[in-house]
């Protein structure tokens, strides 16, 4: 318990640190390197760096092999293998505009580390009823959980802050659910998570500095379910990620297609001439979050959006921890 | 208070989940096929298969349903 206490105390220092002294020299190079992009929302609409993924990435591995030092397990090698191949799948598409198919696919395949190092249980856990067994099906489980992961954050990346203030809330929910159900190695895992994400929030929060990028958004998203995976909290982590979930479901039920949000005319939300967003009344447009957000009523801060989005997560997160209370106790 | 309907959505979406789990326990977990052999594990993992995914297009369906009372007022598309 001793070794445990001082990598938990390590291992996301590391992390956080990592990002923190780095973002700040990507934010430079990407800037010398004209690898900006424009923020629509902001008065002036200033140019931001982006992908801020290389700095995430980085947190992440160094973060982890610190753990590995202290606990040589296969499941934080698997971990660390499928969100470095996300953060490459998100990089191809940072660099190159691919089409809205290749994101799920691709990240679908990034799951093969797991299934291939067999860091997983194929039994499913869900609250009161206890689990059901699905040997088969659960391989499709993993592949379709790390494909929805990955991509409902880089889904809710639309506003300063939103996708790394996010995954701060939801990965705690996540590492306190996994103390409660003992998974110490995997929760100290989550928890550089956790820290990753908060020491990039610093840079990445209104006004941005930098944005994730799709390299960002999917690393941060696809490192979340290897995490529920290995650690064998699939249920309650999907419950955590309630309005990233949302978002994805009320954009797709709108558009009845997978497609690039970039590849969509009708925006969901508009400027108004003080730069607060409204929603649109545009029926072709998408139905988003931010959108049923501003819906009936007035126009608010991008800022403002973002702490509702942060209100509803934290909702999620404690509906998540009740679940794995929920899970030691049986009907 | 803002976005006061979509908790309720997100709470809904929960207990969905937590009585999608107990469908899938009580109903999916003792599918079991003797009779086949080697075949046995690949047929029961097909029904399961079947179930799961008729489960989860109702669950989308419900969800829409829901969706719909809930924003009906707010978002009118």
């Amino acid at each position: 318990m001793e070794q445990q206490i001082i990598a938990a105390i390590i291992v996301p220092a590391t992390a956080f640190f990592t990002v923190f002294l780095i973002t700040p020299f990507l934010i430079k190079a990407l800037e010398n390197r004209n690898s900006t992009v424009k923020d629509y929302h902001r008065k002036g609409g200033a140019m931001i760096a982006r992908p801020g993924g290389p700095s995430l990435i980085a947190g992440i591995i160094i973060s982890g092999i610190v753990l590995y030092s202290f606990f040589p397990m296969m499941e934080i090698t698997a971990i660390l293998i499928t969100t470095s191949l996300a953060f490459f799948v998100g990089l191809v598409d940072d660099k190159k505009i691919m089409s809205g198919w290749f994101k799920p696919l691709a990240l679908a395949a990034t799951a093969i580390p797991i299934l291939v190092l067999g860091v997983y249980d194929s039994d499913l856990a869900f609250p009161l009823f206890g689990e059901v067994k699905i040997p088969l099906l659960y391989i499709a489980v993993v592949v379709i959980m790390i494909s929805i992961t990955g991509n409902t954050i880089n889904s809710i990346d639309v506003l300063n802050g939103v996708a790394s203030g996010f995954m701060v809330i939801a990965a705690t929910a996540l590492t306190i659910s996994l103390i409660i159900l003992q998974k110490y190695e995997i929760a100290i895992l989550s928890l550089s998570l956790v820290f990753v994400s908060l020491a990039f929030y610093k840079y990445h929060k209104f006004p941005s500095t930098i944005f994730p990028g799709d390299s960002g958004a999917l690393t941060l998203g696809v490192m979340y379910g290897a995490i529920a995976i290995v650690g064998e909290v699939e249920v309650i982590a999907a419950v955590a990620l309630g309005p990233a979930i949302i978002n994805s479901f009320l954009f797709l039920s709108s558009m009845k297609r997978i497609v690039e949000h970039r590849e969509i005319k009708a925006k969901p939300i508009t400027l108004t001439e003080d730069f607060m967003l409204k929603a649109t009344s545009d029926r072709d447009a998408s139905v988003t979050l931010v959108r049923l957000i501003l819906a009936g009523g007035k126009p608010l801060s991008e800022k403002k959006i973002g702490f509702v989005i942060f209100r509803l997560t934290i909702f999620s997160g404690i509906l998540s921890i009740i679940t794995a209370l929920m899970m030691g106790v049986s009907l | 208070m803002i976005g006061s309907s979509i908790f309720v959505f997100i709470f809904a979406m929960w207990i969905l989940i937590i009585i999608g789990g107990g469908i899938a326990v009580l109903i999916l977990a003792p599918i079991s096929i003797t009779d086949y052999g080697e075949l046995n594990l690949i047929i029961s993992s097909g029904i399961k298969a079947v179930i799961s995914i008729a489960l989860v297009i109702s669950w989308i369906f419900i969800l829409s349903k829901v969706k719909n009372w809930i924003f009906r007022t707010t978002l009118k598309v």
